[in-house]
Formats: structure tokens, sequence, C-alpha cells
């Protein structure tokens, strides 16, 4: 009995090459499979499935929250709070408001676009799996892997080894965890 | 140059491409990222750093002066109590525009030629605005009560006052400081990742990793990264665009002649995107030819910066003669006489040489000769600088010295502390840029890489 691993990593040299593993992969039926590489490639996105995400949904809501909170100070402190006469102008002045509603609906999306692209990708994440495969580091360079993970339900250490090896990659390696 | 455009020109189109032949993933990895981790910091590093060191030093000092004497120190005195402190505050964060362009409207109107030129227009930005935020701050004559702007719960029961566009002023450069830094931040992760694994030195693996927080180039975290861009992008781009026009409406909110005009904020908003790519092509046409990055700062970005120079130049001309036009046509004496003052009084010099600087020289760039030679675009780019800092200094100064009644007329003029104070900004920004060239990638290593041909996808991928 071995010991359990996170995964099988296969590496290939490009990224025609990642994007058809990547199909072949999905259309044998697995679904735990992730690609890395050293930029975002639009096929590997279509070959994986990966369509949607919350993010947008994420920045509207600081968005409107952003705009609620910066209109609605102005109004509480120059209308509640701190009520001061200018020149007999009236406390609600809407149109002074709308700049600094504006900046403030702008600075809520902006965090929420940045906190929610963390959370979503779950960062910071201190350890991973995968940075224990030596050659992993050339993700960030010029390297393309594929990892199909233990937790698929297809997975089989010794028939999943053999398909990765079926897609002509660089090499197949096993991912300790 | 005839080198330079022999090695950058395609051999389809004729055009120069935006990243020289040649290059794999590989190869432009190693060279960005070796300027700061494996090659030697070089003599030409060094003593650009102790020149901005030693300017830093003049700043502390003028900053230090100024918190024991108070701004009577600065040649403000009633009517121009603006003075130079407002001029520069108004040319640094317009300066910063250009990042923003680069990085955020270029993206969404997906011109990758961008691609290697954001990063470090970015941090220019940033430090752009580090030393704006530095002239209102010091000008307020009590800086460390500069809180008292901001909205909070505080014992003396007062808040601050939303009509005020000094205020509005506040809120819009704040938060231009905090989302640029938060763009140029994310967009480093992926660098700080390569970095990460590239990095041999102990200390820098570890600064390195807790930077890129775990990112591990994941194809659902791609996804997901690109969509970030893409709202930070959206985001960025009408916030760029408000920061000078609220910046303009200090001026146009106020009824001085000369300030009270609907034509000011698409005006400096043109003028902050012309002066900040002067500034993008005076840090750029350097750093290239020291660090030999002319294959990737090819000819044909300075010829793309070159020609949206021009094209900002032609906007901000419209809007000289506009506002001169509408002057005269509105009748008012007060209005004609602000115009006529700035042409014929005290300060003409100033304003013709405005003109010279903004106006008349900078039509050679009509000529590709003049785009494609690099000393004529430095020599231009500085003339721009000038040029723009002096349009804020006739708007700032001029109106101000002689705005109603002859009885409250006055002269400006500057004093050596004032000039010690914006030298020392320059060395604030130099400071920082040098500083930030040495420890992150200056040009995006991941967007490079999807210039090059082999980033495609060559066989058809369906579902």
């Amino acid at each position: 009995m071995k010991t359990p691993i996170y995964g099988l990593m296969a590496e290939f040299e490009n990224p025609t090459a990642l994007a058809a593993a990547a199909r072949h992969a999905r259309e044998k039926g697995y679904r735990k499979v992730e690609a890395y590489s050293p930029f975002a490639i639009e096929e590997v996105n279509e070959a994986l499935g990966l369509h949607h995400n919350r993010l947008s949904l994420i920045v509207l809501c600081g968005g409107i929250l952003g705009g609620l909170t910066g209109y609605l100070m102005q109004y509480y402190l120059a209308v509640i709070d701190f009520p001061i006469n200018v020149g007999g102008r009236p406390l609600h002045s809407w149109p002074s408001f709308i700049i600094i509603t504006f900046e403030l609906t702008i600075l809520f999306s902006a965090l929420a676009t940045v906190l929610g692209l963390l959370g979503l990708c779950g960062l910071p994440m201190p350890y991973h799996p995968v940075f224990n495969v030596p050659r992993f580091a050339l993700a960030s360079r010029d390297r393309f892997f594929l990892c199909i993970e233990a937790r698929d339900p297809l997975f089989d250490r010794h028939d999943t080894a053999e398909f990765l090896s079926s897609l002509h990659p660089r090499e197949v390696s096993e991912v300790a965890h | 140059m005839s080198d330079d455009q022999r090695d950058t020109r395609s051999v389809q189109s004729g055009r120069p491409t935006v990243i020289a032949p040649g290059h794999t993933f590989g190869s432009v990895t190693d060279k960005i990222s070796s300027i700061v981790l494996t090659r030697r910091t070089p003599l030409f590093w060094f003593v650009p750093f102790l020149v901005a060191s030693a300017l830093l030093m003049v700043f502390l000092a003028a900053v230090a002066y100024l918190f024991v004497r108070g701004v009577g120190i600065w040649g403000i005195r009633v009517p121009v109590m603006w003075g130079w402190a407002i001029t520069n505050f108004v040319w640094w964060i317009g300066i910063g525009h250009a990042g923003t362009l680069i990085s955020a409207i270029l993206l969404l109107l997906r011109q990758s030629w961008r691609n290697s030129i954001n990063r470090f227009a970015e941090a220019m930005t940033l430090f752009a605005v580090a030393c704006a935020g530095m002239f209102p701050l010091l000008h307020l004559g009590r800086p460390w009560l500069f809180y008292w702007l901001f909205p909070y719960p505080n014992s003396m029961n007062i808040q601050p006052q939303f009509r005020s566009p000094l205020v509005w002023d506040v809120f819009a450069v704040s938060t231009y400081a905090t989302v640029s830094a938060m763009f140029w931040f994310v967009g480093l992760i992926p660098d700080l990742a390569t970095l990460r694994d590239r990095a041999r030195n102990r200390i820098a693996k570890v600064i390195y990793g807790i930077l890129a927080m775990g990112w591990r180039g994941a194809a659902s975290h791609w996804q997901k990264y690109e969509t970030a861009s893409l709202l930070l992008a959206g985001l960025a781009t009408p916030l760029v665009l408000s920061v000078h026009t609220v910046v303009s409406f200090d001026f146009t909110v106020a009824i001085v002649p000369g300030w009270h005009s609907t034509i000011f904020p698409p005006y400096f908003v043109a003028g902050a995107i012309y002066s900040g790519f002067a500034m993008v092509m005076v840090l750029a046409i350097p750093l290239r030819a020291m660090y030999g990055l002319e294959d990737l700062i090819t000819m044909r970005h300075l010829d793309n910066m070159a020609k949206v120079m021009l094209a900002t130049g032609e906007i901000v001309a419209y809007s000289y003669f506009f506002e001169a036009f509408i002057a005269w046509y509105s009748g008012k004496p007060l209005e004609m006489f602000a115009i006529w003052n700035r042409m014929t009084g005290p300060y003409a010099p100033t304003y013709w040489l405005l003109i010279f600087c903004n106006l008349v020289f900078p039509q050679l760039l009509w000529w590709k000769k003049i785009r494609t030679n690099i000393v004529w675009l430095f020599v231009m780019s500085l003339d721009v600088l000038l040029g723009m800092w002096l349009e804020r200094y006739v708007i700032v100064v001029v109106s101000l010295h002689r705005d109603f009644l002859p009885s409250s007329w006055g002269i400006y003029s500057p004093t050596i502390w004032d000039v010690a104070t914006y030298v020392g900004t320059l060395g604030l920004f130099f400071f920082l840029f040098f500083l930030f060239i040495r420890s992150m990638p200056m040009i995006s290593i991941f967007e490079v890489r999807t210039l090059l041909p082999q980033a495609e996808v060559t066989e058809g991928v369906e579902k």
C-alpha cells in the first residue's frame, strides 16, 4: 500500500498541447482536472468548462453598497448630524453629493474586485501540494501542466498515469500531499 | 536607430512589431526577471538613485523647515495663496493619468502593445500621486490635522463641508491612489510568483513568496483573474477621467475670471494625459537603452505614445483657442481682461513660453522621422512636461494675481523653499521609481508572454 497522493501531473511544452490534453481529460470523464500555465489561455478554460464566475456579482454588490454608503453618509452628515446654512442653500443639495457618491462607488467596487478575486481563488494560500513537484517551478516560466486530482471518482493511480502518458507529455509525475 | 528599425520590422506588414522576433516564453521571463534577481546592480542605477536620494533629503529639509516656520516660507501672499503648491499638485496628478490610461483604457480597447509598458507606467502613477498628495497636505498649514478632511465621529462635533470641491478632491485623490495601488498589485501577482520560483536567494524567495500569496497559475484562477483585470480596468477608466475633472472643479466652481469655465474638465483630462505620456517617454527612453530592452519596448511603442501625445496635444491646443475665444465672445470685461492679462500682463512670457512648449514645438510630431528619433522624442517629452507645468502655473497664478478690483491685485514670485519643495518631490519620485525597477519586474512578464506567437493555441479546440 503506497501513501496516498494528491494527484498525477503531466508536463507539456506549449499551450496547444495543454488545451488538447485538457479536452481529452474532460472527454474521458475526469472532472477534478486543473491546468497550470504561465499565462491565461482561453482555450484551456473552454476545455475545462470554466465559463462563469461570481466575481462580477460580488463587484456589483460592492458598487451598490459603495454608492449607498457615499450618498447616505453625506445626507446624514449634511442634513441630520451637522446642518449648516451656507448662503441659504438647501441642506440636501444633492448635485454636490454626486461626486463623492461616485468616488465611493468606484472605491468599494474595486475593493470588492480585489478581495473577491482573492476569496474566490482561496488566496493567500501558504501551502499547496502541486509545489511538491520539482519541475512545477517552471509553471511560472514556460511550461504547461495538467493535474488530475486523486479525489476524482475515475482516478486510478495506474490507469490515470497511463492515460496521461498517452497524451504525449514531456513527463508524468505523482504529486505528493 | 536604423538597427532598431531593422530588428523590429516584421516581414509581412513592414510595420515594427510589438515584440522583436526570436523570443520564447523562457527568454522573456529570464530577461525581465534577471534585472531584479541575477544581474549585478549597474552603475547607471546607482548614480541616478543617489542623485534622487540627495533630492529627497532636500525635500525632507524643506518640509521640516515648513513645519517649523509655516507656509509663509513659500512665496504665497494675498491674493495668490495657491502659488507653486497647487501648480505642482495639478502637474503631478496629471502625470499619473497616463499610467492608468495605459493600463486600463488601452486594456479595454485591446491595444496589446500596452503590455510591455503598463507595469512601469502604473508604478509611475502611484509615485506621481504620492508626490501630488504632498502639496495639498503641506499647503494646509497644519498638515498634521489633515484627517479633519475625512468624515469621522469626533469630539469637536463638526463634519466636512460636502458642498466644497476641496472635500471632493480628498475623496477623488485618495480613491485614485487606492485603486491605482490595487490595480498595480493585482497585476504584479503572477510576476511575483515567477520571481518566487526563480529566486535563488532565500530571503528574496520568502519575500516574493509572501507577496505572491501562493499564486500557482491554475486555469480556474486565471479565468477569475482575467475577469478581475477587466473589471478593474472598467472601474479605473471612469475614475481616471473623474479625478482630473474633480481637480478642475477646484478652479471652475470658484467665480474667479479665467477659472469659471465649463471647458476645464475635458481640457484638464487631455492635458493630464499629454503630460503623463511625456513622463512615460522620459522614463522609457533611458530605461530601454540602459537595460537593453529595445526588443521589448520597441520603436512601435514610442511611435504610438508619440501619437497619443500629439492627439492629446491637439485637444489641449483646441482648449486654449476656445478659452480665449469664449472669453472674447462672452463680452464680459472681466473674462476678457483675464485672458488679455495672460497674454500681455506681467506674466506674459510664461504664457507665450507655454504656448510654444505645448502648441508649437510638439507639431513636429506629425513627422514620422521625429516620432522614430529617440533624441527628438526625449527632448519633446521634456518640453511637454515643462509646457504643462507652465500651463498650471498660468492658470493658478495669473488668474489669482489680478481678479476683480485693482486694489487687491498683487505680484507673486516663488521663494527658494518653493523650488526646494518641488525639486524635492522630483527626488521622491525618482527615489521610489529606482527602488521599484530594482525590486520588481518593470515589464509585465506574463502579459509579454501572451504577445509571442507561441502563445496562440494553433489547433482548433472544440467543446
